[in-house]
């Protein structure tokens, strides 16, 4: 009779991650399967091969890849884990793709408790489940300690794309409808709140949430009426119009008043001195849409949870040089131009 | 957000805008100086410009502390940081103002340099408690505003006989700086500004109150209107102005009857005077040296001030020979009327103090408005 | 200011969002007051009854220290 092996178990509790769980031998192998494959698992972890293999489907795909590197590494109404998961569904959703499946590497720091990793992962598993799209195939490293701020995650996902729908950065013209989906800078607000420099207190939490059936309303509202999509992340709704606006080759006009921002965050960014347009968020979509179909995918996306607060905020118009311009709730006109350097409190 | 949407009412705004319209004289010319760089900021940011008729102007002048701070401080600043046993703290906007050659705080930290971002100067001496091997310097500036938390980041310091925390002054006076506008040979050689009225400082005239303002007032004639700095307070401001200037009269009024009484705070005036005294002179970026206009640590406290702490020499650094910040600050000439605006700098590419602070002229002018130099330039 | 705390300091809040702030610089401030703040500090107490004042005169279009009260403009 083969004697059964011993396996000690990990030590979620009190045990750290060393540089051997990133060598490739035993401890490695443990800590993928005690803490990875236990939170995401799916029928590809279980096979555990290094790839995972699936049927393509007919038509078109898209594909997408990010990295996560959030400080702090836990915040209101989220983590680094599910925020993963959520961003990288979002890049594929706003391609007008239905996503499908997910990759995630892990880059950890010598030293990272493992109660924390098993908290990420478990919350990855969640979001990965809550969306329907798992998480196939992964990789880990360990690197010194001071080499990685406690993890990094990168994410690829894949997707697939309904018969003749092209989005694109490039389509939206003079006339087109911007829509957004909802409230602005809770993301970027909640975070900031956990920041050791900037010490306020808040009851908002994160928006971080999949929007791919948001999307899916949305599309077959629609459908090729819809110019371009995206999610307002780094930099805010401003980065974002700016953006489609140099790719479009047109500029934006904007109604302030139009704009939806909860009173937390206007008084946060208030305190701060910061601008909610310039301010990151995780659960949000801004879509240019053909005139003709604006209403319909409005309440399209106001019949959907995550869409509730949806809001026809301005339009594109003729523009050389790409300004995007807000008449302001006092009747006054401002641009909303790009961010420069990183977002500081002002002090004066 | 209770004090502060009334005082955003689109439609007061729209009411005011008639009423302003109506009462300015068709062929008199206004030019109002708004002093602070946060009603600079709220004109920008709500469009307040295309509420007021043509002939009534708003010049920005020097009230934003890091456009004023010289190159030369910001040097020594830079210097500091680079010393390996120090931990300077700053407050956001300086860390991207350009020193000489190039160089700022922000690329000095990118090269190693322990820099830390403050909201309050409560937050370096706790640094400098939490940390007893570190060199902790607080780099200070800012009108009367910011002064009264540096001396009481000092009482603090001292009250927990801390060995390790300085302050590098940079602190500067309002009224100093309304009459190096107003009369100073330099700037009569510069280019004086014709100025017929001031929008008076919101912060710093809770601290100050409005009675140093009478000085102006009267030696020169000019109306002052100290105003809050929401924007439906700057446009009653400006009405206020507008009637005195139609009626010839110059005194100092009040708008900002909730936060400023004529006395200021006796409070915070009071730990300024303990631990502060005037400098002689005090160089400011674009005005040239002004006398009794800076602050610096009385001698009892020299072990708190990083001057003499870190025998700090001032290296007086030059601007770019190009860059109209002066003039600019003085408001005698515009942000497109120099060369270096939207070329050469740009907030992410500043060569001068006015585009990085985000009260800045040209920062302003940059991200809220230069979509008018278009339409002018097409009229 | 929604309470007082050791140390010379107090909570505020806006909207749902709080704070710690100084309350060294102003003199007798208490639980239910409105405060300006500016980098960490409470700086001055704001008067209800002087911004209620100056609300009504800007909801009449008119002016600080007017003696003629301005017709209400729609």
């Amino acid at each position: 009779m083969t004697p059964k092996a011993y396996r000690r178990r990990l030590d979620i509790k009190n045990g750290r991650v060393d540089l051997s769980h990133g060598s490739g031998g035993r401890a490695m192998a443990q800590l993928i399967t005690d803490i990875f494959h236990e939170a995401l698992d799916n029928a590809w972890l279980r096979r555990g091969n290094d790839q995972a293999a699936f049927d393509v489907a007919q038509g078109r795909m898209v594909m997408t890849t990010d990295a996560y590197v959030v400080s702090p590494l836990f915040f209101p109404g989220g983590d680094i884990g599910s925020l993963a998961v959520h961003g990288t569904i979002n890049d594929i959703g706003m391609g007008g793709a239905h996503p499908l499946y997910l990759s995630a590497s892990f880059i950890i720091e010598e030293g990272f408790p493992l109660a924390d990793l098993k908290r990420i992962a478990d919350s990855m598993g969640a979001a990965a489940r809550a969306a329907g799209v798992p998480v196939v195939t992964g990789d880990t490293k360990v690197v010194e300690r001071g080499k990685a701020d406690g993890v990094f995650i990168s994410t690829t996902g894949i997707g697939a794309v309904p018969g003749g729908l092209d989005l694109s950065a490039d389509k939206a013209q003079p006339g087109d409808r911007v829509i957004l989906s909802g409230t602005l800078g809770d993301h970027g607000v909640a975070v900031m709140s956990k920041r050791q420099n900037l010490a306020f207190d808040t009851d908002l939490v994160s928006d971080s949430a999949p929007l791919h059936g948001l999307v899916a309303a949305m599309v077959e509202a629609g459908g090729q009426d819809l110019r371009v999509m995206r999610d307002p992340t780094r930099g805010g709704l401003a980065a974002t119009l700016n953006e489609l606006a140099d790719q479009s080759d047109i500029g934006f006009r904007l109604e302030e008043n139009a704009i939806p921002v909860r009173p937390e965050v206007a008084a946060a960014c208030e305190l701060l001195g910061l601008d909610p347009l310039y301010v990151a968020n995780e659960g949000k979509l801004v879509a240019v849409v053909a005139p003709k179909a604006a209403d319909v995918v409005l309440a399209a996306m106001r019949a959907h949870p995550l869409g509730r607060d949806a809001a026809v905020i301005g339009e594109a118009i003729e523009d050389d040089h790409h300004f995007v311009q807000m008449t302001t709730g006092f009747g006054g006109g401002r641009m909303v131009d790009w961010l420069s350097g990183e977002q500081l409190p002002r002090i004066c | 957000m209770k004090y502060i949407d009334e005082y955003r009412d689109g439609r007061i705004a729209q009411a005011f805008a008639r009423q302003i319209a109506g009462e300015v004289r068709a062929e008199a010319s206004y030019r109002l100086m708004e002093f602070c760089g946060g009603h600079t900021h709220a004109i920008s940011r709500f469009g307040i410009t295309d509420l007021l008729p043509a002939n009534v102007r708003m010049i920005h002048g020097p009230g934003c502390p890091v456009c004023v701070l010289p190159v030369g401080r910001i040097d020594m600043a830079i210097g500091l940081a680079r010393r390996p046993e120090v931990t300077l703290c700053t407050y956001g906007d300086l860390m991207r103002v350009p020193g000489s050659r190039g160089a700022s705080l922000l690329k000095a930290k990118a090269a190693g340099a322990d820099i830390r971002m403050v909201y309050s100067t409560l937050d370096a001496v706790r640094i400098a408690e939490a940390e007893p091997s570190r060199e902790v310097v607080f780099f200070a500036i800012g009108f009367e505003t910011t002064t009264p938390p540096t001396a009481l980041a000092i009482r603090l310091a001292a009250a927990k006989a801390l060995k390790n925390f300085s302050v590098f002054c940079n602190h500067v006076l309002t009224p100093a700086a309304i009459q190096s506008i107003l009369e100073s040979p330099d700037v009569r050689a510069l280019g004086r500004v014709r100025v017929d009225g001031f929008i008076g400082p919101s912060h710093v005239s809770t601290i100050i109150g409005t009675q140093p303002y009478e000085f102006f007032a009267e030696e020169f004639g000019k109306p002052v209107v100290v105003t809050g700095f929401e924007p439906l307070d700057v446009l009653q401001a400006i009405l206020m102005l507008v009637r005195q200037v139609n009626e010839g009269r110059h005194e100092v009024e009040n708008q900002y009857v909730r936060a400023v009484t004529r006395d200021g705070n006796a409070i915070a005036k009071g730990e300024v005077a303990e631990f502060f005294e005037l400098r002689k002179s005090f160089e400011w970026r674009g005005l040239g040296v002004v006398p009794y206009s800076g602050l610096r640590l009385k001698q009892a406290y020299a072990t708190f001030d990083a001057e003499r702490r870190f025998d700090l020499a001032d290296a007086g650094g030059e601007d770019n020979p190009a860059c109209e910040c002066g003039a600019i600050l003085r408001g005698v000439k515009t942000p497109t009327e120099c060369k270096l605006f939207g070329t050469l700098c740009t907030p992410d590419t500043p060569m001068g103090s006015c585009m990085v602070s985000s009260e800045g002229a040209c920062a302003a002018h940059w991200t809220y408005g230069r979509f008018r130099d278009r339409a002018r330039s097409a009229a | 200011m929604n309470a007082v705390l050791p140390d010379g300091m107090a909570r505020v809040t806006l909207s749902g969002v709080s704070m710690e702030v100084s309350i060294a610089l102003v003199g007798d401030v208490g639980v239910g007051d409105y405060v300006i703040v500016h980098v960490g500090y409470a700086l001055a107490r704001i008067d209800p009854e002087e911004a209620e004042r100056t609300l009504a005169l800007m909801r009449e279009g008119g002016v600080i220290g007017s003696s003629e009260m301005m017709e209400a403009l729609p």
